[in-house]
């Protein structure tokens, strides 16, 4: 793994966040190497590994490109994992083994323009069509791998239940007449990865596209977001040990005083705890075990620590750190995108306080 | 303490508000989208005499005061920090003509910069100088009525757009930070080549450069004080402006945050506006508060500068390093406070966060200024 991310992937990585341009070379070689199907079963053409792997897996690409990790992460956790845990026999056996080889990538469309951290209120509208089917009517926004993904899990309302419980999950192929790409955003970090909106028109979809029942979809993205929190964590890792790894070279080869050596240091003891809080909560879920509260303080713990490091790193580096096309200055952008995607940091704090405040 | 600005200095600052939010806060996004030198705002701010604040009237200018400066700078910093270098730097490349030109050389050099027909430069950085400002290598041999320059300077801000450059050379190599001198360097009669521009993370629309000197004459007539005093008078140039690099700073986290604090008003889920939510709230109390120390310590800083207090580079130092490391935290968390919006190119704050980061990093990394005002502590 690390082997093919240092290879392959992170000679990459300068090119990709410079031109804007999507790691397909980078991609393809995850899926040769089995990476698009860690989490699922060999019955279904995966690896059959544990959440740490996964952790492990993301870490070590996010080590040599961030953009790549974040792709094959959302792919892997919240594109693939719900048909996983939530599809039944049929929807496995279809969709699992193309989403394992990689001929399929996945994505997770729960965001809306007026509906970020307050998920339950989101408004795209899955209404029942004459023939027992559904058609989809809304926008998604802030939607990773948009465009390049041949599958969205989408959650939108069925019938007229508000909030949570009128929520249901669909899966959505990508060449689903009336399913458009809507504006591609551009960000301050993560260049490789597409991030846009999905327009929704008159998308006709069988029920055997529903996955779950209808009304389980809020639960379903829930329980997504749990164990994506674990590979934002590993993504978090990587992008923090890249940069505490780049700033120890570039001291050794120039010469160091105490100050920056502090510096280092609390670098490296942030990364460390942070690395064995993130592999806590993955053996947890891999084990079985609750850890949604787990998996926040992961996220948050991780996310943060990786922001800090990378500040700290650049001013470590100094003006030669902040030239475009300096790893230094990437790794600052790139971080910054972890403290809000797959809920804000502000709701890691929700969930983990409400955790800790839970009565019993 | 509280800072009674001159009726003067606040006539000032509310012309440049204005301007601001009319020419330059809607030309920011632009400016930083195709990371070019905004020649178009260069010329408002000569036209309306902000090139002029660095200057004392005598020799062209409107000011010449460290706080009026500051003060300018912050509210240019607020819409566009790339638009505020024009002002820093042009105060910068200055200094060393007010602090140690003669007076014919302030009535010579000065005037054309304070009209804004030129802009300044200040070339000390180098390739393999840095923070370690005394190993520079640019070598300045004197010859009869002038000197002949040689070398590379590294990371100059508008080297590439300026008229007048002031260089830091060796005129005797062998004596380390003595052996320095000033030069000024004018475009028509001693031309510099530049090497490249560099692409960085932020102030994108502020040409940094690579400066190449080659066999460059310069009259002895522009050499600034006396040979071997040019190290000194780098340092007593960058007391000065530092304060003006927190001014910056300054601006870009007011300029965030005026944005986000708008924003969570208006950015409702779970039914309420988010500003509503206590952990919100808190983040807000925090910015602001941190916004509002550092206005203190970089106005601070700016009096000494013009009443030429004896502890002034070690409160310029402070000012620099506090003000700066809080810009990078607050715009940080004013990304934060958008959320995804934060941290796509339709919103400003994250070309501010960017912005934010070189204010840690130019005129003396923060790691130079602890070193700074460590020293002044245990002298």
């Amino acid at each position: 793994m690390r082997e093919l991310a240092q290879k392959v992937v992170r000679p990459l990585a300068a090119e990709v966040d410079r031109e804007h341009r999507f790691p397909a070379e980078a991609v393809k070689a995850a899926a040769e190497n089995g990476l698009m199907g860690v989490l699922i079963p060999r019955e279904h053409g995966g690896a059959g590994l544990d959440a740490l792997a996964f952790a492990i897996c993301i870490e070590e690409l996010a080590r040599a490109c961030a953009s790549t990790a974040v792709i094959v992460d959302v792919h892997t956790s919240v594109g693939t994992e719900p048909i996983l845990l939530f599809g039944d026999e049929e929807q496995r056996r279809r969709w699992l083994p193309r989403l394992a080889s990689g001929e399929l990538l996945g994505a997770f469309a729960l965001s809306e323009p007026g509906s970020g951290s307050d998920a339950a209120s989101l408004t795209t509208a899955a209404r029942r069509n004459g023939d027992g089917g559904y058609v989809l009517n809304g926008t998604k926004t802030f939607i990773t791998n948009a465009g390049r993904a041949g599958l969205y899990v989408v959650f939108a309302r069925t019938g007229s239940v508000e909030r949570a419980s009128g929520v249901t999950a669909f899966l959505v192929p990508a060449d689903a007449p009336g399913l458009r790409v809507g504006q591609v955003f551009h960000k301050m970090g993560l260049h490789g990865s597409p991030t846009g909106e999905i327009v929704l028109e008159d998308v006709a979809l069988p029920t055997s596209n529903r996955l779950g029942a209808e009304g389980e979809g809020f639960n379903i993205a829930m329980r997504a977001l749990d164990s994506g929190r674990i590979g934002i964590s590993g993504q978090a890792l990587g992008i923090a040990q890249a940069a505490l790894d780049e700033a120890r070279a570039l001291m050794r080869e120039r010469g160091h005083e105490q100050g920056d050596d502090f510096t280092l240091a609390d670098m490296a003891a942030r990364v460390e705890s942070a690395r064995l809080l993130a592999y806590h909560a993955a053996w947890l879920c891999g084990a079985g075990r609750k850890f949604t509260r787990e998996a926040s303080m992961s996220k948050l713990h991780c996310t943060d620590t990786a922001m800090q490091v990378a500040i700290d790193a650049l001013q470590i580096a100094g003006e030669d750190g902040a030239i475009d096309g300096s790893p230094f200055e990437r790794h600052v952008r790139d971080a910054k995108a972890l403290q809000i995607y797959e809920g804000s940091n502000q709701v890691q704090r929700i969930v983990i306080a409400r955790e800790l405040l839970r009565a019993g | 303490m509280d800072f009674e600005f001159t009726a003067e200095q606040v006539a000032i600052r509310d012309t440049i508000r204005e301007l601001v939010q009319d020419r330059v806060a809607p030309r920011a996004a632009e400016i930083d989208a195709r990371a070019e030198y905004p020649e178009d705002i260069e010329k408002l701010f000569a036209e309306n005499g902000i090139l002029g604040i660095p200057f004392p009237e005598e020799y062209g200018g409107i000011s010449g005061s460290s706080v009026t400066i500051c003060m300018g700078i912050e509210e240019i910093a607020k819409a566009c920090a790339s638009s505020s270098l024009i002002l820093a730097v042009q105060a910068l490349g200055s200094y060393p003509i007010l602090v140690a030109g003669t007076e014919e050389q302030k009535k010579r050099l000065c005037p054309p910069l304070a009209s804004g027909e030129k802009v300044a430069a200040y070339a000390l950085s180098e390739p393999g100088s840095g923070s370690d400002a005394a190993a520079m290598k640019t070598r300045a041999k004197r010859y009869g009525n002038e000197y002949v320059l040689n070398g590379t300077k590294q990371f100059i801000t508008h080297g590439n757009v300026a008229g007048t450059l002031v260089v830091f050379a060796k005129t005797e190599p062998g004596n380390g930070a003595k052996g320095i001198s000033a030069f000024v360097l004018e475009k028509e009669t001693s031309p510099w080549a530049v090497a490249k521009l560099e692409h960085k993370l932020g102030i994108r629309g502020s040409p940094t450069a690579q400066i190449v000197l080659e066999d460059v004459k310069v009259p002895v007539a522009n050499r600034l004080g006396e040979e071997g005093a040019g190290f000194k008078l780098a340092l007593a140039v960058l007391d000065r402006s530092r304060p003006g690099i927190g001014a910056q700073a300054l601006g870009i986290a007011e300029g965030a945050f005026a944005y986000a604090l708008n924003y969570v008003k208006e950015r409702h889920q779970f039914g309420q506006a988010i500003a509503s939510f206590q952990g919100i709230q808190f983040m807000l109390a925090d910015i602001a508060t941190q916004i509002e120390a550092a206005r203190h310590l970089v106005y601070l800083a700016a009096t000494k500068v013009d009443a030429k207090a004896p502890d002034l580079t070690k409160t310029a130092a402070m000012a620099k390093l506090f003000a700066s490391d809080m810009a990078m935290r607050v715009t940080t968390d004013c990304v934060q406070l958008l959320g995804g919006y934060g941290y796509i190119a339709d919103y400003p704050v994250e070309r501010m966060m960017r912005d934010a980061k070189i204010t840690q990093i130019y005129e003396g990394t923060n790691q130079i200024q602890r070193v700074v005002i460590a020293r002044a502590l245990l002298r």
